[in-house]
């Protein structure tokens, strides 16, 4: 004790007094804050919550009672599949005019989200979270999966989910980063451009088999470094700048003198 | 430093003199410079030191060397890391094999190359060109035999046996040209381009399942591939399906703007077209839901699902096909006939 | 002599006994080869087609050409159980259970890409040295042939597979073939064999890519490589080279060391890349069927070109009806003239060269292209209009990886098109006079050395080093040409001559071809140079500043050169005379 005490007015006394306070913080905050809430039933007090931060971060623009205005679609009715897919993909709240909506880190917490969900869902029926079952790829029959992928999503994501150009600036994303709920999500809400594939069209259990093809993706392609999963405009540059470029390089070296 | 004259020349200009030589210099210079020779040889080191060029016969030795347990090493994983139907397993074989391969070849070339450069002479020949033309007197004596041969065949002057043999000639190939041409084009029936499976009361199934589908169950805002009912019974069904794939949605009825004349080929607002391009036969399948916009990935046509399916952008220029529908009885989609017109890319005959 | 040279001799003298091969061994063993890193590239594409062909062969062994339906039952999870072609289903068996098939597969493919790059790089190298000159004018047509066996041997490789990416590349030729007049729906038929797909074109373009192409590419090559023996390759003009020798190290053992090396060394980069880079994934792209089709939808980039041109032909007022027989301009102008016009003027260019400068000399040594500025400016002004015809066959790849629309590209590339090649023309023209201009202050000025004199009268002078002859010989070899003069068009008594109006056209082409030029620096004009030295020769400033140089220094170069240039406008002399 005397030993700190006769260093107290060390220089670096306040630096580390200030880590202390900052550990001491984040300690405190940790034990304290909220845990991620488990996927229950949203309550009352899971739907106000929802209302208020409604209210603070999306009435602006949807409108107090969600009914939106001009280009701004309405909510009543999404369901708490759309909400949850624009804001846990940071969709939304949308940052700048742009095209369409780009993805950004997420703005809230999943318990957020829940509530906002909650919120949204209970103005008027809509399409609902899916349950993990509906979602787990080990479920999915991949080649089925791929079967329907290629004829109803292909030609805007491309052949495995790389992403593709639509019209005038917008475009269909990159699928790598989405989760088995995302994608589930955006299958029955069709969000921005993106049409909606209701369970007639396409059942839960083909909409399961589709999220298994995509997990195969994963392990990355057979034949080496995918070049970006594109086509054949990617391996065209390549063979110029890898071939061609190793090959006259090496044919420089062979015309040369030797010294 | 001052500025110098131009030395672009035109025709015409004005020729100024030749710059006058230098006063009192007796030497007549030649009209353009004269080509020096050959530049003196430079020795390279292992040229000069035989230490350096058994240095150098030592890295080329180690090239081989290298070349040699690439293929030994490719042998190796050949057999020790099968293809065995995985991704992984075979992304590891194809990469352990072709980096083997790669070793066991650019390490022949790298020391056959290095050998060249470094040990073997580099002293230049030089070797005389000839014209390529033919000597005169050879030309003379070419013509000369060609004129003997002429006269030994007895065709002299006659027209007759010039041109039957020309005749024979030409008309033989005939022989392999006509059944080779003739058969290679099966039935030559073009007419069937105009004609498609679709006809009146055929259901509208889903692509590929073959479900078939309720007016109720199409959503606004949805795209439907679509594909006609047994379609997989008829005989030719990959050419059928070629022809006869169509898309449908449904449009808000108070954004749909339809044709007086089409009036009656909608469903409540829900519209179906042929789903391949007017341009050269791509399927055009890129459905923006809020803008109505049909996208073709292939060369960037758009059509309006709303306005007619017309064209807004891109190189196509008709509008698509459109096909009309109803429902049954039974509340599922049926088409009302044919398209009235040839779908897919244009053709010659196509409006007669 | 040892076991070995016995051994030797003894198996020579049982060849030459039974074939005479002694004369050949005797005449060709010590053949001169012009030693250039740039006369390498069409090698690159010999050696690559040998791979092709080899690696081909392994193909052959385990493709199934044949649009007959199975059932999937192989390890590719995504596609079991799934119906596709045989073609389609031996391919995934190649790939995905033969050891070594998909690296075979990918050398292959990386291979067939690299042949065609390597030809265009070759030929872009012989059209900017004037190789193609008088007595090439045929083995550049050959070689032109080549270009077009190859893009054919591309095609129809890469469709073999029978999978939704090529499956649709086979559609768009279809609708191409279409829209020819009169004759399209038939040979639509003729290729098919009846309606789109049919079951006869995988087995018809196997057909093509193992036996009808290779059997010709193989042919032309062997023509290709003898005219280069009789001709004797070109060389650059170096010290010791002329237009009528051929310099260089001998075929045995140098030439065969290095350009069997090359051999070699294609091969190895060649497997590198099937080893680590994937290459036509058709697991991915799925069997051939008429609904489905992916975004970035591209053939592989020797057809982008075409491509593009499809991408930027606008469709709005493009396609008429005659008579009732529909005419479509917006399918015919980007896929059927605009690659007509680019082969005819490709095939046809050393004629046209040869008629507009009227040169009829033979020509052995590869020009620099800064001394040909008007050809070099119409290479450039070529590769850059089609350069954008590739990017506009990208242009969905550009705009999601740049973020932008698409419909902004088109029209942009749209106007690009029609002004980036006069642009890039020009703009090369310029280049080319102005290093041409800077080779002769080379010459005349010598090279900077950086070290500045400053006298004591206070000017100070900056020392350049003379080129010696073997430095200066390159850059002073070439000739200034003339155009074709025009003889006037009525003889002494006033009678028209015929033929005039055409030899006008000529004379104006020939002018536009030679009017810009540089002329190469003369030994009087060098000569006039130095003995006009001012600024920078020391010895001059010496002789104007007697005694004024500080004490213990030391200047050297008493040859130093001439500061500036001389007015050298020569009396234009027609090199020939028309008619």
């Amino acid at each position: 004790m005397k030993a700190i005490a006769d260093r107290r007015h060390h220089r670096l006394a306040p630096v580390l007094l200030l880590l202390l306070a900052l550990l001491v913080t984040g300690a405190v905050y940790a034990a304290l804050s909220p845990s991620a809430t488990s996927a229950e039933a949203p309550s009352e007090s899971d739907i106000e919550a929802g209302a208020e931060l409604f209210r603070t971060n999306c009435a602006t623009c949807h409108g107090t009672e969600a009914e939106g205005r001009d280009s701004i679609p309405s909510l009543i009715g999404v369901g708490a599949a759309a909400v949850d897919f624009q804001v846990s993909t940071g969709r939304m709240p949308m940052q700048a005019t742009n095209p369409q909506a780009l993805a950004k880190p997420p703005q809230f917490d999943d318990e957020q989200i829940a509530q906002l969900a909650a919120y949204v869902a209970s103005l008027a029926p809509g399409p609902a979270i899916p349950s993990e079952s509906q979602v787990d790829p080990a479920l999915g029959d991949p080649s089925n999966g791929m079967s329907l992928f290629r004829t109803n999503c292909a030609m805007c994501h491309g052949a495995v989910g790389k992403g593709g150009a639509l019209t005038d600036g917008k475009f269909a994303p990159s699928l790598d980063q989405t989760t088995p709920t995302q994608i589930y999500e955006a299958m029955i809400t069709g969000p921005s451009n993106m049409p909606v594939f209701n369970d007639a069209n396409l059942t839960p259990e083909e909409k399961r088999d589709v999220i298994a093809f995509l997990a195969e993706q994963k392990q990355g392609s057979p034949g080496g470094t995918d070049l970006g999963g594109v086509g054949p405009v990617s391996e065209g540059l390549w063979v110029w700048v890898v071939g061609m470029g190793l090959l006259i390089g090496c044919a420089v070296w062979i015309g040369a003198k030797a010294s | 430093m001052t500025e110098h004259s131009s030395e672009l020349s035109t025709p015409g200009a004005g020729a100024a003199p030749v710059a006058a030589r230098p006063a009192g210099s007796e030497v007549t210079l030649p009209e353009r410079f004269e080509n020096p020779g050959l530049a003196p040889h430079r020795d390279r080191v292992a040229d000069r030191d035989p230490a350096a060029a058994r240095g150098a016969a030592r890295r080329i030795a180690l090239l081989f060397g290298v070349s040699m347990l690439g293929s030994i090493g490719f042998v190796v994983a050949y057999v020790a890391a099968p293809s065995d139907g995985t991704v992984t397993g075979v992304r590891n074989s194809t990469l352990y094999l072709g980096i083997a391969l790669f070793l066991a070849m650019f390490g022949i070339g790298a020391a056959a190359v290095q050998w060249a450069r470094t040990l073997m002479s580099d002293r230049e020949i030089v070797e005389a060109r000839h014209p390529q033309r033919t000597s005169d007197a050879d030309r003379a004596a070419a013509i000369e035999v060609l004129r003997q041969g002429a006269a030994d065949s007895a065709i002299g002057r006659r027209g007759v046996l010039k041109g039957a043999l020309l005749s024979a000639l030409a008309l033989a190939p005939l022989t392999v040209a006509v059944p080779l041409v003739g058969e290679v084009g099966g039935t030559w029936n073009v007419n069937a381009f105009r004609h498609t499976l679709w006809k009146k009361g055929t259901r509208l199934t889903l692509d590929p399942s073959g479900r078939p589908i309720k007016a109720e169950d199409v959503v606004e805002g949805s795209i439907v591939h679509v594909i006609p009912d047994k379609l997989r019974d008829s005989e030719h069904w990959i050419e059928e399906k070629a022809k006869a794939v169509v898309l449908m949605t449904r449009i808000d009825p108070a954004v749909l703007k339809e044709a007086p004349d089409r009036a009656g080929w909608s469903y409540e607002g829900i519209v179906a077209y042929s789903k391949i391009c007017t341009h050269v036969g791509c399927p055009v399948a890129l459905y923006e839901a809020q803008t109505h916009h049909l996208l073709c990935p292939c060369h960037q046509s758009t059509f309006d699902i709303a306005d007619g399916a017309k064209v807004v952008f891109g190189p196509a220029n008709r509008a698509l096909p459109q096909l009309p529908i109803t429902v049954d009885d039974e509340g599922y989609l049926v088409a009302q006939s044919d398209f009235t017109e040839p779908i897919g890319p244009s053709y010659w005959e196509r409006l007669k | 002599m040892s076991r070995t040279a016995s051994g030797a001799a003894a198996t020579a003298d049982y060849l030459d006994q039974r074939t005479g091969v002694g004369l050949v061994v005797k005449n060709f063993a010590r053949k001169v080869f012009p030693d250039h890193w740039s006369f390498l590239l069409g090698e690159i594409a010999l050696y690559s087609f040998v791979v092709l062909l080899l690696t081909g062969i392994f193909l052959t062994l385990f493709f199934v050409p044949s649009m007959g339906q199975v059932t999937y039952e192989g390890p590719f999870a995504p596609l079991q159980g799934q119906e596709m072609s045989e073609a389609f289903a031996s391919t995934l068996h190649l790939s995905f259970e033969v050891t070594g098939g998909l690296l075979m597969r990918q050398i292959h493919h990386w291979a067939a890409l690299l042949f065609i790059a390597s030809i265009v790089t070759h030929m872009l190298r012989v059209f900017f040295t004037g190789a193609f000159r008088k007595p090439r004018e045929i083995n550049w047509l050959v070689g032109f042939t080549m270009m077009l066996l190859g893009l054919a041997a591309g095609f129809s490789g890469y469709s073999l597979p029978d999978d939704v990416l090529s499956g649709n590349g086979l559609r768009i030729t279809d609708g191409v073939v279409k829209s020819i007049p009169i004759i399209g729906s038939y040979l639509s038929h003729f290729i098919f064999g009846g309606e789109f797909p049919g079951e006869a074109i995988i087995p018809r373009l196997f057909t093509v890519h193992i036996l009808l192409v290779p059997g010709l590419i193989l042919a032309l090559v062997a023509l290709h490589l003898f005219l280069v023996v009789v001709h004797k390759h070109t060389h650059y003009a170096r010290p010791g080279r002329t237009e009528r020798n051929v310099v260089g190290p001998p075929f045995f053992p140098v030439y065969l060391a290095k350009a069997g090396g090359f051999f070699f060394v294609v091969f190895g980069v060649l497997a590198l890349m099937g080893a680590t880079m994937t290459i036509n994934p058709v697991w991915n792209y799925g069997p051939y069927d008429p609904s489905p089709v992916s975004a970035g939808a591209q053939p592989d980039w020797y057809m982008l070109f075409l491509e593009g041109a499809l991408r930027l032909m606008p469709g709005q007022g493009t396609e008429w009806v005659i008579g009732g027989y529909t005419l479509s301009l917006n399918v015919l102008i980007p896929a059927v003239v605009v690659p007509g016009l680019l082969f005819t003027v490709l095939a046809l260019y050393p004629f046209i060269e040869a008629y507009v400068t009227g040169d009829r000399r033979e020509h052995h040594i590869a020009e620099r292209p800064r001394n040909n500025p008007v050809r070099t400016a119409v290479g450039v002004g070529t590769l850059t209009a089609f350069v954008i015809l590739v990017l506009a066959g990208s242009n969905d790849i550009i705009a999601t990886h740049f973020g932008l629309s698409i419909n902004d590209i088109t029209n942009t590339y749209r106007a690009l098109i029609i002004v980036a090649p006069p642009l890039a023309f020009w703009a090369t023209k310029r280049i080319c006079l102005g290093l041409q201009r800077k080779d002769r202050e080379l010459v005349l000025h010598g090279h900077e050395t950086g070290r500045i004199v400053r006298f004591a009268s206070g000017e100070y002078t900056e020392v350049h080093r003379p080129l010696d002859e073997f430095e200066r010989w390159p850059l002073v070899a070439h000739e200034g040409r003339r155009p074709v003069e025009l003889l006037p068009a009525e003889d002494e008594r006033g009678v028209r001559r015929r033929g005039y109006r055409r030899d006008a056209v000529r004379a104006r082409l020939s002018r536009a071809f030679y009017a810009d030029r540089v002329d190469p620096v003369t030994p009087a004009e060098l000569a006039a140079a130095q003995s006009h030295g001012e600024h920078d020769a020391v010895a001059a400033v010496e002789s104007r500043h007697p005694g004024e140089l500080p004490v213990g220094s030391h200047v050297v170069d008493d040859a130093v050169p001439p500061t500036e240039a001389v007015g050298k406008h020569v009396a234009d002399e027609p090199e020939v005379r028309l008619s």
